[in-house]
This record gives C-alpha cells, structure tokens and sequence, in this order.
C-alpha cells in the first residue's frame, strides 16, 4: 500500500466517522425521527419581532447562535471561538462556516479536556480577549465546575477588582432531547445559579437566543448560555439580522393574566405556554407567564410584581425539584409576597432521580403535570 | 531483554503507535509487510511512526535520568566544565539582595504570624534562587501567573514593601480589598496576577493568556510558576497539552522542592519527576539546578528568547528544597527529620551560593552584608508599624466587585447587613474598619 493510500484512507474513515456522530446529533437534535417518545412534549410558538427590527431571516436555533457567533467575530477583532469539535462546525452545527471566514487561529478545536477549555477562556479573558468557549454538553461541564466557580466566579472579587474575565462566555447545550438519558438531558442552571459572580442565561428560542448571546459576550462579567438543545432545529423564527441585544437580568412577561403567574425557561416556557391555553379553556381562569431569561442574578421584581397582581404561583424546570432553582423562586416570593398569595407556591419540575432514558415522558414536568398543580392551586 | 528494550528506545525508534484497531487486517499486513523494509510510515496526524516485527514495550523508566544543569559548586565556585556566565556585577548584586531581603521578610512575617499578628504566612525558605533567578530574566512585562510561593518575583520588580504589609495585614489600601487570605498577592502594575489558594487552576489560564498575546503578536510571553504537588492536577494535564497543541509562549516554572505539605515527591509520582512529562507533551524541558541561581538565570533567558521566537512553550523544572515549613498551620517536624532540613539549609542554600560566589570575586564583604540586613530588618519593622495602624478597607467592600456592578438582590443584601450592624454596633468589630464614603 502506498503512502497516500493508506492516508487517504485514514482521512475517509475519520470523515466517515464525524459524518456518523454528526447525524446522530442531528438526529437527537430533531428529537423524535428516531424516536416518537418526545413529540408533543410541547410546541414551539414562534416571536414575532417589531416591525423596527429591520430585515428578518427565517433561522432556527442553532443558526441564530451561528449569526451572534458571526457578529461577535466580525465586530471584535480579539473574539475567538474554541472547544471540541468547534472548527468543522460543531456537533450541532453551531459553528458552522466560521472557521473558514475568520481563519483557524479564531475558530478552533481544542484537546477534549473541560477543565482546559474553561481555564483557557478566563486566560484569554484575562488577557482583555473576548473568549467564547462551547462545552458539548451541559452534562459535561463538571470538570469545569472549579474553573468557573472558584476561578471565573471570584476573579474580580479576590483581586479587588484588578483582574477579571469579563471576557469570557460559556456557551453549552442543555436540557431533554427525548432520548438524550443521563448524560445529554441534563439542566446544570441550579448549580451556576449558587455562584455568585456568575450570569447564567437560557434562552426560549432563536430570537432571544441571538440577543441573550450578544449580551452575554459583551457582557462586563462571565456568562454560562445554556442553550436548550431540542430547540436547535426545532424553533425557528424570523430573527432580525442586525446586531442587537437583550438585556441581562430582566425576565419577559409574555402573556398577560390575573389569576396565576407561570414562571419557567427554556423549553419549559412553551410547556408553560400550552398549559396556559389550557387553563383558560378547561379552567376558565388566565394565567400571567414569565420567562426568566436570565437565571442568575433573577429579576425577582418582575415575578413579585406579577405575584402580587395574581395571588398564586407555579414554577416549573426540568432539573430535580430538591436545591432547583424553583425552591429560590418559591422562597423568595413567599418571603416577597406573602399578603398577596392565596395558595402555596407550587413546583413542578424534574424528579430527584437522574436524568432516565426509557421514562423521559414520566420524568419531565410535561403540561399535565403543569396543569394538574394549577388546578390543584385554583381549588386551595 | 530489558537492556535491549532501553537501547531500542534510545535509538528514537519507540514511538506513540496507532491502535490497531483503526486499521483494517488488510493494512495491518502491509504495514507489517514494508516494516521489513525499514518502511517509515507517515500515521496518525502529522505524526511519523516506524513499525517493527518485534514486540518491545517501552519501560517505565524510558525517561529517568534528565539531568540537571547546573553551574555553581555548592561552595559558589564555577563547577568543572561549565561556563561562568559572567553576569553584570550590577545585575548579580540585584540579585543577591532581593534574595536576601525575601529571607528577611520571610523570618519577620513568620514570626508576625506567631505573635498573631496576622493569620497566615507561608515562608520562601530554600527557594529564593528559583524566584528571582526566573524573575531577573523575565521581562518585567510578561505576565506572571503563579502558585502562592513566589513573592520573590513581584519584589524583583519593584512591589514595595508598604504593598506587601498592606496586602500581609489585609488593610484598605491593600489591592485585594482585604479580601484574601495573606499572601495572596496581585498586582497589574506588576504584571502579577492575583493569586488564588486553589491549586493549579493557574496553568491553563495562564495558557490562554499566551494564546491571547501570541495572537495579538505581542512580543510578551507568559511565566508559569507551580510546585510538584499541583503538577499532579487535571489542570496541569490540561496546561501541558493545551500548551503544547495550540503552540503558546509560555514557559511553565515548576519549583520541585521535595514535598507537597507533607507527602514526599515519591508518593506524588512514579516516574523522573515533572521534567520527564514534558516531551509527551510536546513541551520543550530542561531540568535546572534550582540552588543555584547562575543556572536558573541562564535557562530561564534562553527559554524566554526560545518561546517568544518559537512562539512554542518551555517547561524548566527547577529542583530545590522547601526548608520551611509548608506555611504557618503546618509543623514539618512531623513528616521529616530536622537532619534532612538542616543538610539543605547548610549546604548550597541559593543565598549562600551566591554569596560565596560573590565574596570570591570580591564584589561583596561581610561588613556589606550585616549593614544589608540590619537596614532591611528596620525597613520592614518600620513598614509594619505604620502599616497595623492602617484601617481595615470599609464594610462596604465585602459586596462590591462580585459583579462589575452591583445587582439588585446584593444591593438588598447590603442594606441589610449596614442596618443590622448599626443597630448592634457594639457586637461587630466596626472601628477596625474604614468609615464609609456616604
């Protein structure tokens, strides 16, 4: 066998086999065309954006990453982008084209070290860089987990505020995918949200997500972005293509109501929006709903204002119930608003078991869970 | 047969070899095939492997026996066969100070720390040669990032002895707004990053920032200081490879002085120590004397002009001897014999070396040497006595910079605490503190 033979043929197995996990993910992306078990779990109901947005462009999730990603490195010449398997465009095409528009010393891979990517990012961060680093899953921040929280965290704190690294942006894809089980469905936010100095953001949909994620990058403290990954390919919306922002810190009222406030994020929010409707038309009661956006440091003002007006809340995540970031919301407003509420706060979120594969549909606080405790909380 | 194995290796032919099950039978025979024919086959990722016939494992042991360069005798004379570098009598001088006020320091604020004075102090006993060997042949602008036992290289470039106090007595002109434990020291004029007590998280920041400066094409490197133990973190794995694959100037510092608190280096690893890591990673390595500052000077300012022009990263393991205890809560009598200590601490002790070094050429007296030290000791007591009159930074500060601004909740939180401390003024330790702007 001769020499460019035998390369070639290592070079078609590699490509044979990034193409096979690229289609897995893909696949896992979409959620139910391998497997049924995930469809209808929710629907996602499309933003509209102000007729001042300008142009619009009919992108999903993952492509309105890819634009906040394209904008960040056209307007700041120190951005980089980096973490496993970001060059080739990322297992769920996050990054895709941006290695060959910014070349390979702003776009690149990274050894397959979690711990290095976080460490690496304050360092460039430090050094006054704009670092976006990609964690391939949520599920494996946790090597991570003393960079962020001990070094990310505390760095402008413990220095008095000499360095800091501001800089830096942790995106990493989270949430159930409908078969994702252990180690690709988890929801990591109440963990982050226990740090203070961290920002932790989720977006509900691709609007958001391009406007959160340019917050977040341009944003003076260290940002964790989870990105539900079952809306990649699933929520698409007309996103305006122009650079904007969201602000950091202030949750969304998306539909107005008066007899129970509905908090979530992420995918939850259309759980939430669902169960809404159905309130409305089994229940006859409205129901006012929050997006949190931001889940660290969280705009109690909104939720308490809205507590306020409606006397009753629920709170709903994918992530276990025990230490959530539900039980924050629950105490906080109680402590809040505890004249205006008129039935206990109520949670409804993920069991306190790992994250399963076959029980998915058990598992997941779906719309009957949700609508379940609401009427039990009109009934109190 | 284990003769042959190490000769095999010798010879470079033992390579990192390719799973076979990446390869079809088919091209398992051919390679087999052409093996025979001294066939060097290109493999896996730009790297080059030849094949053999034979089964030969490499030995553990394939890298033991790095040496170590080293230039001074323990009595300060030139070794046989090495080169005396003939440095700046200015710059020796400099040198032979620094080394020497760190060791006054040290003794001052130990006992500082015994009188309770302040709460925490670790000593730079033995490794002063290290410290400002490295930090002389830095450019006073590469950023240092480091471990926690490295104050000789923020001394070496000018942080004054009211910052270290400051910093030592957590006062409110400290940098670090009296938050961190003493000796945590930082400074941006110094290019000094602040130092945190977890171990190794330091390193791959510290790649990042090379990365940072290779692409804006500052001509800085970046220094790297850690000791054996946290060599022994995932970080530090991460650093190395990290490092080596994005191809960074950085020139990681491991000062190996023998002991981690109290678990020797033979239960910190198995093999020729850090140094023997580095080529598996694609690090460039010495292993350098670290008693001997000469030596330290003269690999650290080859491997600085060696990173910058390669823009590739450096390891210098630097072997010494933690004389001191680990810190101020440790008591090393329970893990070493005195005997062990005292062998380091009188035979080539960096400050000694030199001093020797110094005296033959005649370029240093005892007399100069006790007026040095006595002047210093005043200078440093002097410095304290101002220094534990200085409040402490005001209340206030133990909520700000957690976020560039604050958010409403600690906002809230703040507010709180301030009335709940007017109201129990008397239970809380207020007049320590600087009285508030407002």
């Amino acid at each position: 066998m001769s020499l460019t033979c035998l390369r070639f043929t290592v070079r078609a197995f590699l490509r044979k086999k990034v193409s096979h996990r690229r289609l897995q993910w893909e696949q896992l992306a979409s959620g139910c065309e391998l497997q049924k078990r995930s469809a209808g779990h929710f629907t996602f109901v499309p933003d509209t954006p102000s007729s001042s947005d300008g142009e619009t462009a009919r992108l999903n999730l993952y492509q309105a990453i890819t634009n906040a990603l394209d904008i960040t490195l056209s307007n700041d010449p120190t951005a980089v982008i980096f973490g496993e398997d970001v060059a080739f465009g990322g297992v769920f095409r996050c990054t895709v084209g941006l290695q060959d528009k910014y070349g390979k010393h702003r776009v690149f891979n990274t050894p397959l070290c979690e711990q290095g990517i976080a460490g690496f990012g304050i360092g460039m961060a430090v050094a006054g860089a704009t670092a976006v680093a990609e964690m391939q899953f949520a599920d494996y921040i946790f090597p991570a987990f003393d960079q962020l929280v001990n070094e990310a965290a505390k760095y402008r704190y413990r220095s008095g505020g000499l360095f800091n690294c501001g800089g830096l942006t942790v995106r990493a894809p989270c949430g159930a995918v409908g078969h994702g089980a252990l180690y690709h469905s988890q929801s990591p936010e109440a963990f982050f949200a226990h740090v203070p100095g961290l920002r932790i953001v989720m977006p509900r949909g691709p609007i958001q997500a391009k406007g959160l994620l340019r917050a977040c990058v341009q944003d003076p403290d260290p940002c964790i972005f989870f990105e539900p990954k079952i809306l990649y390919r699933l929520a698409v919306e007309q996103v305006p293509l122009k650079d904007y922002t969201l602000p950091l810190g202030k949750a969304q009222v998306l539909q107005e109501g008066d007899d129970i406030t509905l908090v979530g994020w992420g995918t939850q929010v259309h759980v939430l929006r669902e169960v809404a409707q159905m309130v409305q038309d089994k229940l006859n009661a409205s129901c006012e709903l929050i997006d949190l956006c931001t889940l660290m440091p969280w705009d109690k003002e909104t939720v308490a204002n809205s507590v306020r007006k409606t006397g009753r809340l629920l709170v709903a995540h994918e992530a276990p119930l025990t230490a959530g970031l539900g039980a924050e919301i629950a105490a906080a407003i109680q402590e809040e608003c505890f004249l205006s509420l008129e039935a206990p706060v109520q949670r409804v979120t993920g069991f306190d078991t790992p994250f399963p594969h076959i029980f998915e549909p058990f598992y997941l606080p779906d719309k009957w869970r949700c609508f379940d405790a609401i009427k039990k909380i009109m009934n109190y | 047969m284990y003769g042959r194995l190490l000769a095999t290796f010798r010879h470079g032919i033992l390579r990192p070899k390719i799973p076979y099950c990446w390869l079809s039978s088919s091209q398992r025979r051919a390679l087999v095939t052409e093996a025979e024919a001294s066939f060097q086959a290109p493999t896996m990722m730009h790297r080059r492997m030849p094949t053999t016939t034979r089964m030969e494992f490499v030995p553990a042991n394939a890298h033991d026996g790095i040496p170590m360069y080293s230039i001074l005798n323990k009595d300060g004379t030139v070794a046989d066969g090495a080169e005396d570098p003939k440095l700046d009598k200015d710059l020796l001088l400099r040198m032979y100070t620094k080394m020497m006020q760190m060791n006054i320091i040290d003794h001052i604020m130990y006992e500082s720390q015994r009188q309770g004075r302040i709460s925490f102090y670790m000593t730079h006993y033995g490794e002063e040669g290290v410290l400002i060997g490295s930090a002389a042949a830095l450019d006073d602008k590469d950023l240092v990032y480091v471990q926690y036992r490295e104050y000789g290289v923020l001394l070496w470039r000018g942080f004054t002895l009211n910052q270290t106090m400051q910093q030592c007595y957590s006062t409110m002109y400290d940098y670090g707004k009296g938050r961190q434990m003493p000796i945590h020291y930082g400074s941006t004029q110094h290019h000094f990053v602040t130092v945190s007590s977890t171990l190794a998280t330091q390193m791959p920041q510290a790649v990042g920032t090379a990365y940072a400066y290779k692409m804006s094409q500052k001509k800085q490197c970046v220094a790297c200081y850690f000791g054996d133990g946290a060599a022994s973190e995932g970080d530090a794995h991460a650093a190395f490879n990290f490092a080596g694959t994005l191809s960074v100037p950085i020139i990681f510092i491991c000062r190996n002085n023998g002991y981690a608190i109290s678990t020797p280096t033979h239960e910190q690893y198995s093999c020729d120590g850090i140094a023997a890591r580095g080529p598996s990673y694609g690090l460039t390595t010495i292993r350098v004397d670290g008693q001997d500052i000469l030596a330290m000077y003269q690999a650290m300012q080859e491997s600085r002009r060696f990173v910058l022009e390669e823009q590739k990263p450096i390891l210098i393991e630097a072997m010494t001897y933690r004389i001191g205890h680990h810190s101020t809560s440790d008591d090393s009598t329970a893990y070493r014999s005195v005997d062990e200590v005292r062998t380091w601490d009188e035979q080539g002790h960096p400050i000694t070396r030199l001093r020797h070094y110094l005296m033959d050429r005649g370029y240093w007296t005892e007399q100069q040497d006790k007026e040095l030290q006595t002047a210093f000791k005043k200078e440093v007591l002097q410095t304290i006595k101002e220094v534990e009159k200085v409040p402490k930074p005001p209340i206030r500060d133990l909520f700000t910079d957690v976020y560039k601004d604050m958010p409403p909740h600690l906002e809230e939180q703040m507010k709180y605490m301030m009335g709940h401390v007017k109201q129990y003024r008397d239970q809380y330790p207020v007049d320590l503190f600087a009285k508030e702007q407002s």
